[in-house]
């Protein structure tokens, strides 16, 4: 039977898309592979954030807790994407919680043994930046929309 | 000037004469936005449309609106038109019921261009209400499912609740050949789908982009967010067709009120490729 090591699982995710060799091999050391139920919390909102997932399948939805109403869920995140880099930011704890709401399959990578990696090879500090920038970039255009309420306004009639 | 593909506005006898037609129900899909479904049987000849046309509906003695129709186009017995309920019109036919009448003019406007799109695969894209003038699309499709490749929807919606046709679209997610995501920008712990804007879901899809054909209808700022996603995939303007929408009185071209840029969107459009409306799309002032 064939299994795939997890060089070659990382590989196949999108955030890892044409990383060199070398920093794979960084990555490989501070990865492992996560499986969560439905229902079950990968992040919670407060507490250190002492990792990041990369999504394989599933989906996990974000959600903040506003007293007293309760958590709101704000964004899902699913295959390809990625959750979390509070990681990386000072003082490294979780702003929303995350609850897979299908059985997801992830990539675990451990936030303190990366930041210590950045930290000791620039180059390769700079490469997670820059790729975890993009992300960061796409999910504040995706929460600007978010904001417009786009919906409320009427494209198929002509009032 | 005439639009840039596919069949345009129908041949009516006076595409002024408004046809008194009877209500034969009323389906209330979300707080705001009702569906009509009008009963076309007694009509000497059968209503025949192309899936983005719109009909202009009239309220006797209060005015006119044009609304898409979201029928199935081999089911000419009945027009269904789905309407968001906004303005003084549209308040009016909110509070019609079955067995009343009212006035249709057209079918008017361009169309999806199915035929062309046969050997492709379609990308659908709607936000909102804009989900009503594609209904007819995937209508089309499915019944010609073996002409096309991929059929896939991207929808998204302000709530859970505000999702149109929710039997049809778990019916679509069901079904095999066709791939249905949904996403709505608010969800509680109920909603187990996707939750951010439409554009997001785009992650989760590869597109071919030399054979794919999408088509997109929501509100302007959604289209934009979405062209923008389509163009880093690489479709070219050509392959993607918007829909537009502005106040539109006449249905002909005469009056004036739809004109955008170089067209008129009740005569030249509502459907039109990218390429044709894209500089007067980047004007803020249009």
């Amino acid at each position: 039977m064939h299994t795939e090591n997890l060089t070659d699982i990382l590989q196949q995710h999108p955030f890892l898309q044409e990383i060199s060799d070398k920093h794979m091999e960084i990555l490989v050391g501070c990865a492992s592979n996560a499986h969560f139920s439905e229902g079950d919390f990968l992040i919670h909102e407060g507490q250190m954030a002492n990792k990041f997932f990369l999504i394989r399948t599933g989906r996990v939805a974000l959600e903040i807790d506003v007293s007293p109403r309760g958590p709101l869920r704000i964004q899902t995140v699913g295959p390809g994407d990625v959750l979390g880099w509070s990681w990386l930011i000072s003082p490294f704890r979780w702003h929303f919680s995350g609850c897979a709401v299908a059985e997801v399959r992830a990539l675990a990578l451990d936030g303190e043994c990366l930041r210590n990696k950045c930290e000791n090879d620039h180059d390769f500090g700079y490469e997670m930046l820059k790729r975890l920038a993009q992300v960061m970039e796409r999910r504040v255009d995706a929460t600007r929309m978010q904001l417009l309420d786009l919906y409320g306004m009427t494209p198929g009639v002509r009032p | 000037m005439m639009a840039d593909h596919e069949p345009q506005v129908t041949a009516l006898p006076d595409p002024m004469l408004v046809e008194p037609v009877t209500i034969k129900r009323v389906v209330w899909e979300t707080d705001d936005t009702f569906t009509l479904l009008l009963d076309m049987s007694k009509r000497g000849e059968m209503f025949s449309f192309l899936p983005g046309q719109f009909n202009m509906l009239y309220v006797f003695g209060v005015g006119e609106v044009a609304i898409s129709i979201s029928s199935d186009s081999a089911k000419p017995r009945t027009l269904i038109h789905t309407i968001h309920r906004v303005g003084t019109v549209t308040s009016a036919l909110a509070q019609l019921k079955r067995g009343d009448m009212i006035g249709v003019r057209g079918p008017f406007g361009t169309s999806w261009p199915v035929e062309a799109a046969r050997r492709k695969d379609v990308c659908v894209v709607a936000g909102g209400i804009g989900l009503a003038p594609l209904r007819p699309v995937i209508y089309s499709m499915l019944r010609d499912r073996k002409k096309y490749g991929r059929i896939i929807l991207l929808y998204g919606a302000r709530s859970p609740l505000d999702l149109l046709y929710r039997v049809e679209l778990e019916q679509w997610s069901r079904e095999a050949n066709l791939e249905v995501l949904v996403t709505v920008d608010r969800g509680d712990s109920s909603w187990k789908g996707y939750i951010g804007v439409v554009t997001t879901l785009f992650s989760y899809l590869k597109l071919d982009a030399r054979a794919t054909a999408a088509y997109v209808c929501g509100p302007e700022t959604m289209m934009r967010y979405t062209i923008d996603e389509l163009d880093r995939r690489g479709l070219p303007e050509d392959q993607i067709y918007v829909s537009m929408e502005r106040n539109m009185k006449c249905a002909v071209g005469f009056c004036g009120h739809c004109q955008y840029g170089p067209d008129f969107i009740c005569k030249d459009g509502s459907v039109f490729t990218l390429s044709r409306v894209r500089a007067s799309l980047e004007k803020k002032e249009l």
